[in-house]
């Protein structure tokens, strides 16, 4: 028995693709991504009159040379050269019958892989709308497919499409109809021959395999050379040696064969569009037709005043809606974690399971899925913005200014979200298409202030700071100030030194605007939140399960725990009665007595102590180490951690018993630890430090090895490091703040 | 009538004219190529970005955006 038939969905970005294969597919489908890449691989099946169909999304390309990762990918699944994926049997090609010249450009080179295909005109009706009518028998006829006609937004044409792909096998591409010059095809058929004989690509597809592999290898350009030397390295040296000659001879004859071959691809298909297009309204040839609504809605929304005003109200309400909108849930979660956490401590009995159980493994659970709501809510708007043609908008908006420290227009909606939590912000630079810029803005991000800083800076600020509320407030301000100062620096230096590079292009297509559906936009971030859950989630358990151990173990012996006499002599001084009252107070200091000592003797409590020599030059001491070693699973735990080393038990930033004992801690020759200097040397530290196994872990899986990561808690640490060492000692030559 | 050519990033919002040669780095040379910016293709400016740059075409029926670097290495012929 064969496998099921396996059918690709092609096409430009925005041509409708992904709502053409949700109509197809309904719910059973499923998302991951390509080995090594952060393209996503979605498939889906549907049933088919000879059984089950498997539907493969194509990420969305303009062509198929490898100037992107996705289309790259695109041409790779097509040719079947992706490790573990078979080839489609199949392809369905969407067209935006809207646009259609510049959808035929990337659906002709992929007819001339031999593979059987079906063409969906989609969107008709916004064509019509513009006074376009298709004559899809013409084009079929010019095609040599068939050219089914759709409106998939409306539903009009899947079922046609469906019925279609039953024959599928039927439809096979005639061979290229147009022509180039001489030697330009006689490199190619020189080329088809030694592709034929390495046997890596399918005999029908050497020709158009052959014109590719010659255009991307000498086009001059970094990537798509580097992808056609990966496949050179792939196949036997004979065939490799024959297309190098045959490269060798095109580049003798012509000076630019990649420009030769697009302008001649693209003289057939103004032919074909001349044929098959015809147009309602004597307009003729008009670079600018007449207003259409999308148009309107444009000169407003990029209008020099009130496209700021709609942008700036539009980011707000994103802002808002992932920082107020995701609370309620974000509490529902921590409470029904703690419940949790309760039962099981009242299910087993006092000890190592019990603390795993729910200090490990329920609380690892919870640091996870507390990410859902603002992941969640993240990628709803984003698939909004994107889906409705916004996000380009927004990009030609801002473009200007990100150009500024060396981005992309693209890097400024990441880069916000960040303010909210880096983890999302990183996930949304998958916007991004250049990837040095996409690896300039994940770098940025950490240094922009996040929520989880927010408990820490109030913390410290509230024990340490002198003054009223206004300098408080004031300071506050400034760590939000160095925060997204050090992000739009460490850009602007990546961007010129390490990841320096030719000034990357920013091309765009402004989409026509249309009304976001919500189906389509619920799942997409539905699929992308189940990816982040499966992907950085198991990275962040396992860092929240190892940072629970480091904690609990050792256990100190019971004689070493300070015990409830001793602690009861030091705590109360008072009459009788007043201790009687002053029990269940007295019982709470006596564990918490009891876990400072713990944590003390635990690895982490050691580790910060291990590391006191190197953080002291810094006022550090290993209380505030181990503060900090453990706020790598959060930046807010830090607050909690002092809460335990200094036995004021459980804390949040508005304890005030905290605030108290932060601001009284000694050294042991009795000077106070935490002078206003060392305050704001912390504070530094924390504007700075990339204090977040969860950033990483997403770094991890965005990037797709553990190397950006690594560099980013490196340079991050170490710049974090030397400030807080600058401000302390500079601070403390000085006198100020002693 | 003579035609004049110049760089498209001097077109004014509103002009149109004929692609008459794309340069530029091979990377956007050939993306502008592919994305159907080919000689003799007819190109208008639609608007120029509030800060100044980028800037937003109308080709073959759809609208592009691009900066203004990179609308200086196509030349066109002004209508």
């Amino acid at each position: 028995m064969t496998a099921a038939p396996r059918i690709a969905i092609a096409g430009n970005p925005n041509s409708g693709k992904t709502t053409i294969f949700n109509a197809l597919t309904g719910l059973r489908h499923r998302v991951a991504n390509y080995p090594g890449v952060t393209v996503e691989k979605r498939e889906g099946t549907l049933a088919g009159a000879n059984g089950s169909i498997t539907l493969v999304d194509l990420p969305g390309a303009y062509g198929l040379s490898a100037r992107s990762p996705d289309e790259e990918v695109a041409r790779d699944v097509l040719l079947g050269r992706i490790a573990g994926t078979r080839r489609p049997d199949g392809v369905i090609i969407v067209v935006d019958a809207s646009n259609l010249e510049r959808n035929l450009y990337l659906a002709s080179q992929i007819l001339e892989f031999g593979i059987p295909t079906i063409i969906a005109c989609n969107m008709m009706d916004v064509a019509e709308q513009r006074g376009l009518r298709i004559d899809c028998a013409a084009l079929a006829v010019a095609l040599g497919v068939p050219v089914l006609p759709l409106a998939a937004a409306r539903g009009i044409g899947v079922e046609a499409l469906r019925r279609a792909m039953d024959s599928i096998c039927e439809y096979i591409p005639p061979p290229r109809a147009w022509c180039l010059s001489r030697p330009f095809e006689q490199a190619i058929e020189r080329a088809a021959a030694a592709m034929a004989a390495s046997g890596a690509t399918l005999p029908r597809a050497t020709r158009g395999g052959a014109l590719l592999w010659l255009c991307d290898y000498l086009s001059g350009e970094r990537a798509a050379r580097a992808s056609a030397e990966r496949y050179l390295a792939k196949v036997s040296p004979e065939p490799a040696n024959e297309l190098r000659a045959a490269a060798a001879g095109l580049s003798h004859t012509h000076e630019d064969p990649t420009a030769a071959a697009i302008e001649t691809r693209y003289a057939w298909i103004s032919q074909i569009a001349r044929q098959a297009v015809t147009r309602a309204k004597p307009a003729g040839e008009q670079a600018t037709p007449s207003a259409t609504l999308s148009d309107r809605v444009d000169h407003l929304l990029t209008h020099r005043f009130f496209g700021y005003v709609v942008f700036l109200g539009v980011m707000l309400l994103m802002f808002v809606a992932i920082f107020s909108l995701a609370e309620p849930l974000m509490t529902m979660i921590e409470s029904a974690q703690s419940s949790l956490a309760g039962r099981v401590a009242d299910l087993l009995p006092e000890g190592s399971l019990r603390s795993l159980l729910a200090d490990g493994i329920i609380a690892g659970v919870g640091a996870v899925v507390i990410f859902f709501p603002q992941i969640g809510i993240l990628f709803l708007c984003l698939a909004i913005l994107e889906d409705s043609g916004y996000m380009a908008r927004a990009a030609f908006l801002m473009d200007r200014l990100m150009s500024r420290v060396g981005l992309h227009g693209r890097s400024f909606i990441p880069l916000l979200c960040s303010y909210a939590c880096a983890v999302p912000g990183i996930m949304a630079t998958r916007t991004i298409e250049n990837r040095r810029d996409r690896l300039t803005t994940i770098l940025a991000i950490p240094f922009v202030t996040c929520s989880a800083r927010l408990p820490v800076y109030l913390t410290v600020i509230g024990a340490v700071l002198p003054g009223g509320i206004w300098l408080k407030g004031l300071m506050l301000f400034g760590l939000y100030v160095g925060g997204t100062a050090s992000a739009l620096l460490a850009a602007l230096i990546l961007k010129r030194t390490w990841l320096a590079g030719p000034q990357p292009a920013f091309i765009m297509e402004l989409p026509a605007y249309h009304l976001p559906q919500p189906w389509p936009i619920l799942r997409t971030a539905w699929d992308r939140s189940k990816v982040f859950l499966s992907h950085a989630g198991t990275v962040i358990f396992c860092a929240s399960v190892i940072i629970w151990s480091l904690s609990y173990f050792p256990r100190l012996p019971e004689s070493e725990v300070p015990n409830v006499r001793t602690a009861a002599e030091t705590n109360t001084a008072g009459s009788p009665a007043a201790q009687a009252e002053d029990s269940s107070e007295e019982d709470d200091a006596v564990e918490n007595h009891a876990a400072a000592a713990q944590l003390r003797n635990s690895f982490l409590g050691r580790l910060g102590q291990a590391i006191e020599p190197l953080i002291e030059p810094l006022g550090f001491d290993w209380r505030i180490g181990t503060g900090l070693l453990s706020s790598f699973l959060a930046r807010e735990v830090f607050v909690s951690t002092m809460g335990i080393t200094l036995a004021v038990g459980d804390a949040d930033s508005g304890t005030h018993a905290l605030r108290e004992k932060l601001a009284s801690a000694t050294w042991p020759d009795g000077r106070r630890v935490l002078t206003p200097l060392v305050g704001c040397g912390l504070m530094v530290f924390y504007v700075l430090a990339c204090q977040c196994v969860s950033t990483l872990a997403v770094v991890r899986k965005e990037t797709g090895s553990w190397r950006w990561p690594l560099v980013m808690l490196g340079y991050m640490t170490a710049l974090a490091y030397v400030a807080a060492l600058l401000v302390f000692q500079i601070g403390s030559r000085l006198g100020i703040g002693a | 009538m003579k035609r004049t050519t110049r760089p498209l990033a001097d077109l004014a919002p509103g002009q149109s004219g004929r692609i008459a040669l794309v340069g530029g780095p091979p990377e956007i040379r050939h993306r502008l190529l592919e994305l159907g910016l080919t000689c003799g293709t007819l190109i208008g400016l639609i608007r120029v970005a509030p800060l100044g740059d980028p800037v937003e075409l109308s080709v073959r029926g759809y609208r592009l955006s691009i900066r203004k670097s990179e609308a200086s290495s196509v030349v066109v012929e002004a209508d």
